[in-house]
């Protein structure tokens, strides 16, 4: 069994945090992990993403093939269509629509979400906006995790074990809040996208 | 046996550390820092007081790893593949010298240029020292060479290279480690300290000891654990892969045996044995390598082309880092890319100055004077305030390396520039910009230095600078006059008087130095974090 994830976002989004939860839960169940991530100038506000590849088999590569991804898990709209030739045939894109507008040719978001909408297998939702609602602003990363999570091959619960790994040096109400925005996110998603799994 | 999950930066200062050091020096630099950052906030290391702090720069921290090495301890010199022309002179005279405690030089190397000027092979420095060298595939590679290299650093009596590059520096997996670490080497004076004074006389027989050395340096590659001939079938073509070349070979095989024989490399001097077998074997010999075509180079030459194939041959790509995909392309198999990049509605989205960044106001009230004398009068140098050459600043225009802002002004001044200005941050001007700015106040060459300082080393994540709070006494003790040493704290209300302070220093016919100082915004809070960190494991 392998999962190979494309994970995208703008520097300071928390797509890290993002890879170092589904890392816990993949290696509480003893499966093969490789995550590479992005140091160094991209941070400042460019462009991020990580390749992140859970497998029952011994993995070689740190880096993922065009055309391999199971999934493309993403905190920014036109972030998330920048690594689509990584995405397989069969392979779901789940992002967050909130947009980022820190360059001047950011491009109308209504055409973003026409080309998100071409692809077969996709997922969206205003993560930003969901966390707003409940007092989290800085779960968007979670909320996102949430609606992807059943495209990670891994249990609910594992996610929820992982999060509590995650957050626990922060406090019981940080790993509460996270739990939350995991759960509205994986409802929300499901609400917007009923044929999703 | 503790299983860790560690990027491969941090599998090498593990197996450092499980290989008993005593000291850790570097510079950061991108993709190295996490080496010493790693080190930092290890128990073992605060548990043993392993040496830990940084360099003032490269050169100076391969100087100090040598001078443990002296002393009979393992020590670690680590930085990133451009810090390694700055550290140069210390790393090629120590395979001259020799060492006594094992020795190991760490440059990650940036192939695509992530986050650097160009996208150089350390190997090469290796085989020009003449020196072992070490290139891991994986994180548990990285960790068992950087064990194994202190070994081999004492058997040999020679520094070692390990070649780390961005993609296995920055991957996490995990990582077997040793249930106990090793001990520390004691303290002790070498039997021989002439061999460290290379005067010509003593010099010459060092010469001859390295090179002596040399065949027995191939004798160990040809029995290493990391070198290894795995047969094939197809004898149309034999495949040599290093590093992380290997991976993205096995990854177009997943669950099956690769057609062809392969050698792989992880270990230098080249196995001539072991290759020499795959050459005699096969029809022709396609070399996979990242970086440059360092081990093509020596299977070819200049006369021999023909049987090897590789980057210097087009079959595979001359620049840029590889991956699985390219290296599939190679291999003629069949491309599973089954979407493309929607261009007209994906944009462009450069790294950029944070918001309420001090180097921002800085720009403007530069921009404010330079308006009147155009473009071409900036001079600049490494780190986040280079983002200060795309728009919407465009502020400066030279970016070389590190230092280079201070010493390309006096010479464009020299030649008659004026006004030249030079742009520099606090860690810069401490790891390589004091010793141009005394060249400019040796001749009192009219130049105006601009230190845009954030109290800390931005670009690599926040780690400390020298020059915390000692900049004006660094200028002055470097001979600028007191008058022409001036301070500004860099805010959105301040530019008209940075803008102010640059005219009039730009008006004096001779060398000053404007600190612009205002701690960075982004990396202070996590700074303090680290270093509270640090003291609380240093109890």
């Amino acid at each position: 069994m392998k999962t190979d994830i494309v994970l995208s976002g703008v520097g300071g989004q928390g797509i890290l945090t993002i890879a170092a939860i589904i890392s816990w839960a993949a290696v509480r169940n003893n499966m093969n992990v490789k995550q590479s991530e992005v140091h160094g100038m991209s941070q400042r506000g460019g462009s991020v993403y990580s390749h992140l590849r859970l497998s029952t088999e011994p993995i070689s590569s740190d880096l993922i093939p065009y055309g391999g991804a199971d999934l493309i898990l993403s905190v920014e709209p036109m972030e998330s269509l920048r690594y689509l030739p990584f995405l397989s045939k069969e392979g779901w894109l789940v992002t967050n629509i909130k947009p980022v507008k820190n360059i001047p040719d950011y491009p109308p978001e209504e055409d973003l979400i026409k080309a998100i909408e071409q692809l077969p297998h996709h997922v969206y939702l205003d993560a930003d906006k969901l966390a707003r609602d409940i007092q989290a602003t800085k779960s968007a990363n979670i909320i996102m995790l949430g609606a992807a999570s059943p495209f990670l091959g891994l249990k609910y619960e594992d996610l929820e074990w992982a999060i509590e790994k995650q957050f626990k040096s922060k406090g019981q109400d940080i790993v509460d809040i996270n739990k939350k925005a995991l759960k509205l996110g994986f409802d929300e998603a499901k609400r917007l996208f009923p044929d999703m799994a | 046996m503790p299983v860790l999950p560690l990027l491969g930066d941090e599998a090498i200062a593990q197996g450092a550390l499980d290989a008993g050091l005593s000291g850790m020096y570097a510079y950061p630099g991108t993709p190295s820092t996490e080496i010493m950052e790693y080190i930092q906030r290890s128990p073992l290391a605060a548990q043993r007081n392993v040496h830990r702090e940084w360099s003032s720069n490269e050169k100076t921290a391969v100087e100090s790893a040598l001078g443990m090495s002296y002393a009979g301890r393992r020590a670690m010199a680590a930085m990133k593949h451009v810090g390694l022309n700055v550290a140069a002179d210390p790393f090629i005279n120590s395979a001259i010298t020799g060492v006594i405690g094992g020795m190991v030089v760490v440059s990650a190397d940036d192939p695509s240029m992530h986050s650097s000027q160009n996208e150089q092979d350390s190997r090469f420095y290796g085989k020009f020292a003449m020196v072992p060298m070490f290139e891991p595939s994986t994180q548990q590679e990285a960790y068992d060479m950087a064990r194994y290299a202190f070994g081999l650093s004492e058997r040999v009596g020679l520094p070692v290279l390990l070649r780390m590059v961005t993609r296995l520096a920055h991957s996490r997996a995990a990582v077997k480690t040793v249930d106990t670490p090793g001990e520390e080497n004691k303290m002790h004076l070498p039997s021989d300290p002439m061999r460290f004074v290379l005067l010509p006389v003593n010099a010459r027989k060092r010469y001859k000891v390295l090179i002596g050395t040399q065949s027995h340096l191939v004798e160990e590659a040809e029995k290493s654990p990391f070198n290894k001939y795995i047969d094939g079938e197809d004898k149309s073509m034999g495949i040599i892969a290093s590093g992380v070349a290997y991976n993205y070979l096995m990854e177009n095989f997943p669950g099956q045996k690769v057609p062809y024989p392969v050698v792989k490399i992880g270990q230098y001097p080249l196995p001539v044995d072991m290759i020499r077998r795959l050459f005699d074997e096969v029809d022709k010999v396609l070399v996979l390598e990242e970086g440059y075509p360092f081990i093509e180079d020596q299977l070819t030459g200049l006369l021999t082309a023909g049987k090897v194939i590789g980057r210097y041959t087009g079959n595979v790509p001359r620049t840029g880092e590889l991956d699985p995909t390219i290296v599939g392309e190679v291999l003629g198999l069949e491309p599973k890319k089954a979407f493309e990049v929607p261009a007209d509605v994906v944009k462009g989205r450069p790294p950029q100055l944070c918001p309420g960044c001090g180097h921002i106001d800085v720009y403007m009230g530069l921009n404010k004077v330079m308006e009147k004398y155009g473009p071409g009068h900036v001079f600049s140098d490494i780190g986040c305030y280079t983002l200060g050459a795309l728009p919407p600043y465009n502020a400066i225009n030279t970016c070389v390396d590190m230092g280079a802002s201070i010493t390309m002004a006096k010479g464009a001044a020299d030649a008659g520039v004026r006004p030249a200005v030079a742009v520099i941050g606090d860690s810069t001007f401490t790891h390589s910009g004091m010793t141009g700015l005394l060249d400019a106040v040796i001749e009192n060459t009219p130049i105006t230095v601009i230190i845009s300082d954030n109290s800390l080393v931005a670009m690599t994540g926040g780690q400390e600078s020298h020059a915390k709070d000692r900049l004006v006494e660094i200028c002055k003790g470097l001979g600028v006059h007191p008058d022409h040493i001036r301070t500004i704290v860099p805010l959105p209300k301040s530019r008209d008087r940075i803008a102010q302070m640059i005219q009039e220093e730009i008006d004096y016919d001779g060398v000053s130095v404007i600190i612009a100082s205002r701690p960075c915004v982004t990396h202070t809070i996590s700074l303090k974090r680290k270093q509270r960190a640090k003291q609380q494991t240093n109890k």
